[in-house]
């Protein structure tokens, strides 16, 4: 890491990155295209014995609302079709099974673990169609283009998740969350499969490339240390208002009522003048 | 306590070379009188100095950002040390900004030094304004400053909004755009105004350029003269001063500039450096490079304007959406009102406002004793009230945030915001007044009856009694400070009992009621010395010579709230 730092101003880093970054891309894009993303495990892959699990666990904590044949119901859709990408989403941010319906659901703990989120998905998605999960390959951020992802994440995502991902608030109660917990496969997951107000980003609106950029982005944004001082949220000028106000006036108010405050005892050096 | 005309003294090696000066420049008068200048001792005297002295540390600042900042909407490729943004095209502004950021040694520290100082310059004016406000500092002959003071404030805010919107990132390119939509709105020139600003269609490639030379010459320039010719008119008029013994209208008490207040102002300066540079290295300002360039086809949520524009973000999240068509060309109500109508009332009423109160107060006098706040509940009132409309604006213009952390729905906070701007105020003006009114009939009591320590005995016939303690002479001239007020033309009859001239028609007529509303309080003489108590209610003292005299409108019986009282109450 040193030897990075030390070399990072030399001009020729810039290219060796670049370069770096292309080879790296064209390898990751070669693997992923070819492999077409057959190492999910959830899907067509899958066999009947994790169907039938999955089954029995959607019969105890899906069909109340979403019906026995996952057919849907007056409280909730049908998920025929919905696709194991969007259980594992659903199922893997906690918001599934739903506690209560609100305006949204909430991000919270899982109550299943993997391998059974991966049985409730492969069950969903034998009922046919969906988005697959997709690989660690596609989701990976190694190599991708950070510059690019930074254009798409300001184009497509910031006006619902601001432009560091920190989150607002949208209409009717409704709120865009923070991207700082989504994994890497629940970013992708969130773009194929748009859960609530959030739309759809098929593979011909962000390709599979496109969405690694975005990730790559997401990701090293969030991570990236605040050169500036303490971040105050990464909301924008509201908080800094407000620590303008407290830190700002309100400690030199203080500063000032100290340098004053001597008087009062002693009439220190008063003088009295004419008008 | 020394007297002003005693002689000062200056170390010797100074008087000399003091002297030698004095010998070519002839200033010595003038120095003199400078360095023994008056400064009353209060803190709410310093406010103005937070102003005067971050826009001091914005200019050296700001002279440091323009050896690097660029000022070109010409598009570039990044390749700089920032590599997460390597490869995005954005202009030269943005791109030297992020220069400036990582690239210059002790760039980022002096971007948000500037950027904090011009945040707490502007939060300093409003505290500023409105102790000025609050205590009636405006009144003759103050009225000229106070309108230098409001033209400051209006130049002030309009140099920060330039100042944020030249980098050219995605939140101040939103501004910059929302700026376009206001000048479009304004009926008939609109289109041609925004044209001519931006040289074309938005977003152009002039704008930054001349944001740039009108932040950096043209209204620096402008405050400047402005805050030259605001203190010497305060030097001039001398400061008002807080009511307090031995302070009249023909004095002015306090600290002379030499020594004491020059070491108090300038360690107060290093004071007002060192809040600054320590919220600038601790507290990250508008990271530029999180928000990345500005394109016209991308916005961020929780867009937000800096706090001083956050009125009008307000102002225009809550307008309903009006737009008349007429003859094919669209009128934006929603544009023009909020944008331009309401800001423009704002700021001419505050202008105006020393001329509105001699005309509801009909005093034309000069003032050098400030008023205690609650000495004036009309004038209070109305403050409280423009404050709370100004609040009610500015936390509509962060709803979503609002609505974001406080989790409630956003229409909802709107709704709130629409209600409370109009509701607001009448509540908060009906309060303030009760309010100030009470506190006067407080210090009416505590000038009768002492001040309530706490302590509670027993008598010999069984009953209670608190301890009361008289007011200390200090404390007695505060209260008592409160001045008569003036002579209602309201009251204004001949000997025959006919109304002034003035007084006879509705407009009279309106006025006489206004003067009354103005003029409503309690009498709060001094208490005359040794004189009887005025009610024989027997209360116990700790000490002194019994109660202090009654006072009030009346010859006896407790002061009274004087609602059509106005008149009497010069006695
Ligand atoms: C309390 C009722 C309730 C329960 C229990 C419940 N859901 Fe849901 N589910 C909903 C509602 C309502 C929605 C639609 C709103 C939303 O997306 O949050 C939904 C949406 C979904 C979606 C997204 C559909 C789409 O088209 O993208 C998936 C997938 C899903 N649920 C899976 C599950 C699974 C798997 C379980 C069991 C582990 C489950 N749900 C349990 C109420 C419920
Ligand atoms: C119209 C507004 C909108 C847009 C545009 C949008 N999102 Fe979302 N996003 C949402 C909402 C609303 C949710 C919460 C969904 C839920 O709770 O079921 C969400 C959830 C997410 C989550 C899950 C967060 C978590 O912690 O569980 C991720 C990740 C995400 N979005 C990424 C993106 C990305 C990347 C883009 C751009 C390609 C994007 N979003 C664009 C509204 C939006
Ligand atoms: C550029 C911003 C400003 C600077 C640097 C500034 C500075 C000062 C200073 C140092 C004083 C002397 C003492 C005091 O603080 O009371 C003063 C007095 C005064 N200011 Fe300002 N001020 C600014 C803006 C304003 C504004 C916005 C107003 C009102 C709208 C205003 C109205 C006045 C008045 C009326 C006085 C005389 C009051 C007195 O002597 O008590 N000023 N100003």
């Amino acid at each position: 890491m040193r030897w990075i730092t030390a070399r990072r101003r030399r001009p020729f880093f810039g290219y060796a990155a670049v370069l770096l970054a292309l080879v790296a891309v064209g390898m990751l894009y070669a693997a992923v295209t070819g492999l077409g993303g057959s190492t999910a495990s959830a899907g067509s892959g899958s066999s009947s014995a994790q169907i039938t699990e999955g089954k029995n666990l959607f019969a105890v904590s899906c069909a109340t609302c979403h019906g026995e044949y996952a057919q849907g119901s007056s409280v909730a859709p049908s998920l025929i079709g919905a696709g194991a990408a969007a259980v594992d989403f659903q199922v893997g941010t906690g918001r599934m099974p739903l506690k209560e319906t609100n305006a949204e659901a909430p991000r919270k703990t899982p109550v299943f673990n993997q391998q059974q989120i991966y049985a409730i998905a492969a069950y969903v998605a034998s009922l046919g169609g969906g988005p697959a999960i997709p690989s660690d390959q596609q989701v990976s951020a190694a190599g991708a283009d950070t510059a690019l992802g930074q254009s798409l994440f300001n184009a497509n995502c910031a006006q619902c998740h601001n432009y560091s991902g920190a989150g607002d608030a949208l209409t009717y109660g409704k709120y865009a969350p923070p991207l700082t917990q989504a994994t890497n496969r629940q970013i992708y997951e969130a773009m194929l499969t748009g859960p609530e107000a959030m739309p759809v980003f098929n593979d011909t609106t962000l390709t599979p490339v496109d969405k690694r950029d975005i990730i790559a982005y997401v990701t090293q944004t969030r991570a990236e240390a605040n050169p500036g001082g303490f971040s105050l949220g990464r909301v924008g000028p509201t908080t800094e208002g407000l620590v303008a106000w407290l830190g700002g006036i309100g400690a030199l108010v203080l500063a000032a009522m100290w340098i004053t405050a001597k008087r009062r005892e002693d009439h220190t050096g008063e003088i009295t003048g004419n008008r | 306590m020394s007297d002003s005309n005693e002689r000062l003294t200056m170390p010797k090696p100074l008087a000399k070379q003091g002297a030698e000066l004095d010998d070519r420049l002839h200033a010595a008068k003038g120095v003199r009188t400078l360095l023994r200048k008056v400064f009353p001792d209060h803190w709410t005297f310093l406010l103005g100095e937070i102003a005067l002295y971050s826009f001091i540390i914005l200019i050296l600042t700001g002279i440091f950002l323009t050896l690097f900042f660029n000022p070109s909407m010409t598009q570039v490729v990044y390749h700089g040390s920032y590599t997460k943004l390597d490869g995005v095209r954005m202009s030269q502004a943005y791109e030297s900004t992020l220069n400036i950021s990582f690239d210059v040694r002790g760039g980022l520290l002096m971007r948000q030094i500037h950027h904090w100082a011009a945040d707490v310059f502007l939060a300093a004016i409003v505290c500023h304004l409105l102790r000025i406000f609050f205590t009636g500092a405006y009144r003759k002959p103050r009225d000229t400053n106070w309108l230098i003071g409001v033209a400051m404030f209006t130049l002030g805010i309009l140099e920060g909004f330039l100042g944020y919107s030249m980098p050219d990132d995605l939140l101040s390119g939103t501004g910059v755009r929302i700026a376009e939509g206001t000048l479009l709105g304004i009926p008939v020139v609109g289109t041609y105004l925004s044209f001519f600003l931006f040289g074309g269609q938005f977003p152009g490639t002039e704008f930054v350029a001349r944001f740039y030379i009108i932040h950096v010459l043209l209204i620096p320039g402008l405050l400047l003269a402005l805050v030259s010719a605001h203190l010497f008119l305060m030097v001039h008029q001398k400061h008002t001063q807080m009511p307090g013994k031995g302070h009249t209208e023909a004095n002015v008490v306090g600290q002379p500039m030499y020594p004491y207040f020059m070491v108090k102002t300038g360690a107060f300066f290093f004071f007002v450096f060192g809040a600054l540079a320590l919220l600038a290295t601790f507290a990250q300002i508008n990271p530029i490079w999180q928000v990345g360039p500005y394109t016209p086809t991308a916005i961020s949520a929780g867009s937000q304007p800096d706090f001083y524009m956050g009125f009008l973000e307000g102002s225009l999240r809550m307008f309903p959406s009006w737009t008349w068509d007429i003859g094919g060309h669209t009128v934006s109500w929603d544009v023009f009102v909020p944008a331009l109508v309401v800001p423009g009332i704002i700021f001419t009423g505050l202008g105006l406002w020393p001329m509105l109160e001699r005309w509801a107060t009909g005093d034309r006098g000069y003032h050098h004793v400030n008023d205690r706040p609650r000495n004036a509940p009309t004038r209070t009132a109305f403050g409280m009230a423009g404050v709370t409309i100004y609040g009610v604006l500015w936390l509509e213009g962060a709803n979503d945030i609002i609505a974001d952390h406080l989790q409630i729905p956003l229409y909802l906070t709107t709704e709130i915001a629409r209600w409370a701007v109009f509701v607001g105020p009448v509540i908060v003006f009906w309060a303030t007044r009760r309010i100030c009114l009470g506190l006067q009939r407080r210090d009416a009591s505590m000038l009768t009856h002492g001040v309530e320590t706490g302590i509670i005995v027993q008598q010999p016939n069984g009953g209670f009694v608190e301890l009361e303690r008289p007011l200390n002479e200090e404390e007695i001239a505060l209260i008592s400070a409160k001045p008569p007020a003036p002579l209602s033309i309201a009251r204004a009859v001949d000997e025959n009992g006919v109304p002034e001239p003035a007084l006879r028609g509705v407009r009279g007529k309106i006025q006489a009621r206004v003067h009354e509303v103005f003029a409503e309080g309690i009498s709060l003489a001094p208490p005359a010395n040794g004189h009887g108590n005025g009610h024989g209610n027997g209360h116990a003292v700790t000490e002194g010579d019994g109660e202090r005299a009654a006072v009030g409108g009346g010859p006896a019986g407790p002061a009274e709230v004087g609602e059509g009282q106005a008149g009497e109450e010069g006695e």
